[in-house]
């Protein structure tokens, strides 16, 4: 079968009415948004179903975008269907108040570090995870470090600020 | 504190249960990693893995830099074949800022890039002889690794830690040097592979001890989230170089070993044919090596030649903007993966049209599969389990981000 980003749209709708926020296409890849009460629903729905047969994990990871209230952390899914040749990805979002989302290591083995590490340097809390514990990091590091409030510079220094990547130095937004 | 709680649980068998702890810096493991064995006698019973003892924060760095400083910290992901990674985030921003890469130059990193694997794959190899009490491969097989490195050398001026290429493609044309030393190892290389080969692949004592240690089946292997040459061992011909060609690898004609059983001498010797079939590029490459440039024409993001710099105004001003990374980059969302010696290394990078990246994701093969390996040496020897950790290559660099 030949996979296409409209055909597994259609599939994904029709099998799941309303679950897909907004999908996009960025350099060819599709790119789905739905929620974290959806996620789990979507990736056995995908993995399970003999036409589109999305057989692999490739990546999980997590991202934050301080300016966006209410949806500030998110967690982005790889997927990719071997035999269809076919690539992905799964984009959810939540605040960073209530950084709660089901694991999917109940579908994909491969998930447990993955969601261990996004745990480590976001904070996102799996639920249902089997071990979810620091792994890169000291277990007893009291934040999360790979959050944008986290500045990689001394705050202290002036000679390298945020102006000099193009971001604004207080706010981290683009200088237009 | 936390091993102990996570084993209480278990059964014990004769009342004799001994916790091991196997590394952080033990020989054994070729890396900074601990594993706590739950033994029995030499059986293990259960096994808990510790990771991050050489945590370098790259996600976090490659948030402060720009494009062309972050090629410097994907050296240091799988340091046996750091020119893939040096490439496959180089395909990564080109993908980002739409450049097309000149054919003689796809066709130098691919010269580049397989005498990485098969860098890779000769330490993986020898050292699964080393590990089996055969240490005499490992010693001469160096001496070629040594041979690869002096090429890199005459590349990029490095040898472990490449840096290798440049956005765009190569930091400059090969040297007569480079095609001299290419042109002997091509000749010399296959013969003494050979006698590498004749004192392992059918040697007893090594298949003794090496079929039937640490195996996994295929559908557990895709579970796990394996690729690269441990998941072809067990059975799934799965190459990113053919499913999704880059630097033009459909132009050449290679084959995809798989195994069967997934077990170390699998690996093994999955790995041996991978080396024969990256020799088969490296001749096909070398030969048709278009003429042309090495590099594209995208003065944003490929240096100009210095003595220019010097005395054109236009190459100064590129020089200076590129170096204080002060050029516009696209907004976008790309996932580039190449194959990298240990599977598919995959770059998920975000762009918010800062000079750095908004989020930097490196999918490292090692990490995803090694996860696989308490299931893969439970009740196993402690002998065997030595064995099926250098049989799948873990690399300490690798594990981290």
């Amino acid at each position: 079968m030949h996979l296409s980003n409209d055909i597994l749209l259609a599939a994904i709708e029709q099998q799941l009415p309303g679950v897909v926020l907004s999908h996009e296409e960025s350099y060819g890849m599709l790119t789905l948004e739905t929620t974290r009460e959806q996620i789990i629903p979507i990736l056995e729905f995908v993995k399970n179903d003999a036409n589109l047969q999305v057989n692999f994990l490739t990546s999980l990871c997590g991202i934050h975008y301080p300016d966006q209230p209410g949806r500030e952390l998110g967690v982005v899914y790889h997927l990719q269907s071997m035999r269809n040749n076919f690539r992905f990805r799964i984009k959810i979002f939540f605040s960073i108040d209530d950084p709660i989302v089901p694991t999917a290591t109940t579908v994909w083995l491969a998930a447990n570090w993955m969601e261990r590490e996004t745990y480590d340097f976001y904070g996102v809390l799996f639920t249902g995870h089997p071990n979810l514990k620091r792994i890169l990091n000291v277990d007893d590091l009291d934040v999360f470090p790979m959050r944008k409030e986290y500045k990689l510079e001394d705050g202290t220094r002036t000679d390298k600020d945020d102006r000099f990547f193009g971001r604004d130095g207080h706010e981290g937004q683009l200088l237009e | 504190m936390q091993v102990q709680s996570y084993f209480s649980g278990l059964d014990t068998i004769d009342g004799e249960l001994v916790t091991l702890n196997l590394g952080p810096t033990h020989p054994a493991t070729h890396g900074i990693f601990q594993n706590v064995l739950k033994m029995d006698g030499e059986r293990i019973l259960d096994s808990e893995q510790t990771i991050g003892y050489i945590h370098r924060a790259f996600e976090k760095l490659a948030e402060r830099r720009p494009f062309y400083q972050i090629t410097t910290i994907t050296d240091r992901l799988n340091y046996c074949s750091s020119p893939i990674n040096n490439m496959g985030w180089h395909m990564t921003v080109e993908k980002l800022i739409g450049c097309d890469v000149p054919k003689r130059a796809q066709y130098m990193r691919v010269i580049i890039m397989e005498l990485a694997r098969i860098a890779d794959h000769l330490v993986c190899n020898t050292v699964i002889g080393v590990d089996t009490g055969a240490l005499t491969g490992f010693t001469y097989m160096f001496q070629e690794r040594e041979l690869i490195y002096e090429m890199f050398e005459e590349v990029c001026g490095a040898r472990l830690t490449t840096n290798i290429g440049r956005i765009g493609g190569m930091e400059r044309d090969f040297t007569p040097a480079f095609h001299q030393k290419l042109k002997s190892f091509l000749k010399g290389f296959p013969a003494r592979f050979d006698e590498f080969t004749s004192l392992l692949e059918r040697n007893r004592i090594f298949i003794d001890r090496t079929v039937g240690a640490g195996p996994i089946a295929g559908e557990r292997a895709l579970e796990y989230g394996f690729t690269g040459p441990n998941l072809r061992a067990a059975g799934v011909d799965y190459d990113v170089r053919v499913s999704d060609p880059y630097c033009s690898y459909e132009d050449f004609d290679f084959i995809i070993p798989v195994g069967e059983r997934g077990d170390t001498y699998d690996r093994f010797l999955v790995r041996q044919e991978e080396i024969r079939q990256s020799l088969r590029i490296i001749e096909q490459a070398y030969k048709n090596l278009p003429i042309g440039n090495y590099h594209a024409e995208v003065p944003d993001f490929y240096l100009p030649p210095k003595p220019d710099v010097y005395t054109k105004m236009e190459a100064l001003i590129y020089h200076f903007k590129i170096v204080m990374g002060e050029i516009p980059v696209p907004k976008g969302e790309v996932y580039h993966c190449v194959e990298g010696g240990n599977g598919e290394l995959g770059f998920y990078l975000v762009s918010d049209g800062g000079r750095q990246p908004f989020r930097l994701h490196f999918r490292r093969p090692c990490f995803i599969y090694y996860q696989a390996y308490p299931e893969m040496i439970k009740g196993s020897f402690l002998s065997d389990a030595i064995l099926t950790m250098s049989s799948m290559n873990v690399i300490a660099g690798e594990l981290d981000a």
